[in-house]
């Protein structure tokens, strides 16, 4: 590669070399929590709080049984007249000394944060489109100062405004509802929605809607023919951006559920107080956790690159 | 196809007249070219007439409808534009079907591809109609915009500059290809360009816009012989027309009130001064390869005429220049019938 020697624009071999190594010591670095978090998912509770921690151990699905169940000590005399056990989580759950009730309450909870993750990130994107496609196409009176009212809505953190909302959701019977929930997460990230979707609107040239609309199509068909499909790669992008955000949250979610409608993120650490410090199911349900995220990002990892650089280069 | 009117239109944004009071009617089947320089008002012209802007005043007839309030979508034009013509996410037939799957047309499938197949003949991308847009050179692009308005049969064409972003070549190629395929369909067209090369090749009629306002309107021999004014005669003549001041040369026959000449190359005799007696000098000899341009100053002018390709010219020979009946214009800029 003798060009690239000479090349101006071109990094040298030896610098591409040392800013790869340099990259993958950070990933590893900031990956180590990821990865102590899924190890200790495996681990047995006795081994989880080991000093020194230990890093090779014998792998177990005891916390994930854990996770799932929800467990009643017993007498030994109780244990042994049960018939055999079933599966492998009775037979470590019987060894404790303890048999399993009933299933825990975190696959509802799990599935909560399904709904009201995806609801509200679904909503905020949809208004949020809308939204940035009147801003960006018509004359809006105010336009500017609107803009800007849309995003102080992000200027405070978000639990500054936790007792009015609190005390209007107990007004409006909101409170531990999947649909309060989705509302609320919608109306934080519609701001975000907006002000990201805009930008890419605005690179979208108005003239292919106005060919559209001159071939005989009405404003809508041609926003739905011709805008949506160009602006895929700034929808998915804005659209991990709101699901990172209301799949996380976790200070509105312990203030607002607490039952029918709590998120995973409030109900993980509740798991820790059940028979003891249980570590690795509390590590299970972090790492179940992670799934859907992990999933979603991979899924549209090409779009979020893209929507991180937008702006920094034109074309 | 119909007749297609603008009554007194004018349209302005913010403190810019960019249309004023624009008068102008296009016959069924004529090809019209409306000529001016950039912001003359020529593309806000053609969005008026798609409905894309609505005016300010007047009102436009198209087929004895008055459609000055309608949607672009009830006006059944097409249209060209200068550039991002083609949907990016389409390939080239999906591109040329687009305007014919529009919910308001209900035309079967088959209807829809043997009209896209003859209009991908018509413009010569039959080859490419399986490709992303995207992926066409300059040229190609612009043949699928063109078909792409040719798939219907609108009242009229409005083109937007619709070869500027071409290079020479190809700009020649398409030029004669458009000329060819309107002959073909007798169709109506407004085609909009500040070439003057486009404009005198291609229309029945040319209009020259100046500052939203129509200066003259005529066929391209009129405009070009016997323009208005000033103004519209530089825009036409390669290279351009010298103008003059009246008692610049001697011997004019010029009538009473000429302030300025408008002389073209075909207006001026330059020879060889035989003696003494010489109106000016040749400064500078441009050789173009088919033809040359000389330039010479006479006075304190410089003239910029065509010359053959093996001119004895050279740079420093004192010439006479002689004017045969050129253009003149009073003070005001209008020209003299002469």
């Amino acid at each position: 590669m003798s060009a690239a020697a000479h090349s101006v624009v071109e990094p040298s071999t030896t610098s591409k070399r040392v800013a790869a190594t340099l990259v993958v010591i950070y990933a590893l670095i900031s990956m180590i929590p990821l990865f102590w978090i899924f190890a200790t998912s495996f681990k047995t509770p006795p081994d989880s709080i080991a000093y020194p921690p230990k890093v090779v151990f014998t792998p177990s699905i005891e916390g994930y049984c854990n996770l799932f169940t929800t467990r009643t000590r017993q007498t030994p005399e109780y244990i042994n007249a049960l018939p055999p056990a079933t599966s492998f989580c009775d037979e470590t759950t019987r060894k404790r000394n303890m048999v399993i009730a009933g299933p825990s309450n975190f696959l509802p909870r799990f599935v909560n944060s399904l709904v009201i993750a995806f609801g509200s990130t679904f909503c905020a994107v949809f208004l949020g489109t809308l939204a940035a496609y009147g801003f960006s196409r018509f004359r809006v009176p105010l336009a500017d100062d609107l803009l800007f009212f849309i995003l102080s809505t992000r200027f405070m953190p978000p639990i500054a405004v936790a007792i009015p909302i609190y005390l209007m959701y107990r007004e409006l019977g909101l409170s531990d509802t999947a649909l309060g929930m989705v509302l609320l997460y919608t109306a934080v990230n519609v701001s975000l929605a907006v002000w990201l979707l805009k930008g890419f609107i605005d690179e979208i040239p108005r003239e292919y809607e106005e060919a559209a609309m001159i071939d005989g199509y009405t404003r809508l068909q041609a926003f739905r023919k011709v805008v949506l499909p160009q602006a895929t790669t700034g929808i998915a992008a804005t659209a991990i951006f709101c699901l990172i955000f209301a799949w996380n949250e976790y200070a509105f979610a312990s203030l607002l559920t607490s039952g029918t409608a709590q998120t995973a993120p409030p109900f993980i650490p509740t798991i820790i107080g059940e028979g003891g410090q249980d570590w690795p199911a509390v590590a299970a349900g972090t790492t179940v956790f992670l799934v859907p995220i992990l999933v979603f990002t991979i899924l549209l990892r090409k779009q979020l690159l893209r929507g991180i650089t937008f702006g920094a280069v034109r074309k | 196809m119909a007749d297609v009117s603008l009554r007194g239109v004018s349209k302005a944004f913010g403190d810019t007249q960019a249309v004023d009071e624009l008068t102008l009617s296009i016959k069924d089947g004529e090809f019209v070219v409306l000529l001016g320089p950039t912001g003359a008002g020529k593309t806000t012209t053609l969005r008026l007439i798609a409905g894309l802007e609505r005016p300010d005043s007047g009102s436009i007839v198209i087929d004895g409808r008055d459609v000055t309030k309608l949607e672009p979508a009830s006006r059944d034009v097409a249209f060209v534009f200068q550039q991002y013509s083609l949907y990016p996410h389409l390939t080239v037939a999906e591109n040329l079907a687009f305007p014919l799957r529009s919910p308001a047309r209900k035309l079967t499938e088959d209807e829809i591809n043997s009209r896209v197949a003859d209009v991908a003949k018509l413009v010569r991308i039959d080859h490419k109609l399986e490709n992303k847009s995207t992926k066409l050179s300059g040229g190609e692009m612009q043949r699928v915009a063109i078909g792409r308005a040719l798939v219907r049969k609108p009242v009229i064409y409005l083109m937007d500059e619709p070869l500027s972003s071409l290079d020479a070549k190809l700009r020649g190629d398409l030029r004669l290809e458009l000329k060819r395929i309107q002959a073909e369909l007798f169709s109506t067209m407004l085609y909009v360009t500040h070439d003057q090369i486009e404009a005198m090749t291609m229309a029945d009629r040319i209009g020259i816009l100046a500052e939203g306002r129509l200066v003259q309107i005529g066929t391209p021999k009129e405009i070009y012989t016997e323009p208005a004014n000033l103004h519209v005669a530089a825009r036409l003549g390669q290279p351009a027309i010298n103008l003059l001041p009246a008692d610049l040369l001697p011997e004019t026959a010029a009538p009473a009130g000429t302030r300025t000449i408008g002389a073209r190359t075909e207006h001026l005799t330059i020879r060889k001064a035989a003696n003494s007696h010489a109106d000016g000098t040749v400064d500078w000899v441009e050789h173009l390869g088919d033809q040359n341009h000389l330039h010479v100053t006479v006075g304190n002018r410089k003239l910029v005429t065509l010359t053959d390709p093996d001119t004895l010219f050279e740079r420093g020979d004192r010439v006479t220049v002689r004017l045969r009946s050129p253009l003149y214009f009073d003070g005001a800029g209008k020209r003299i019938a002469g």
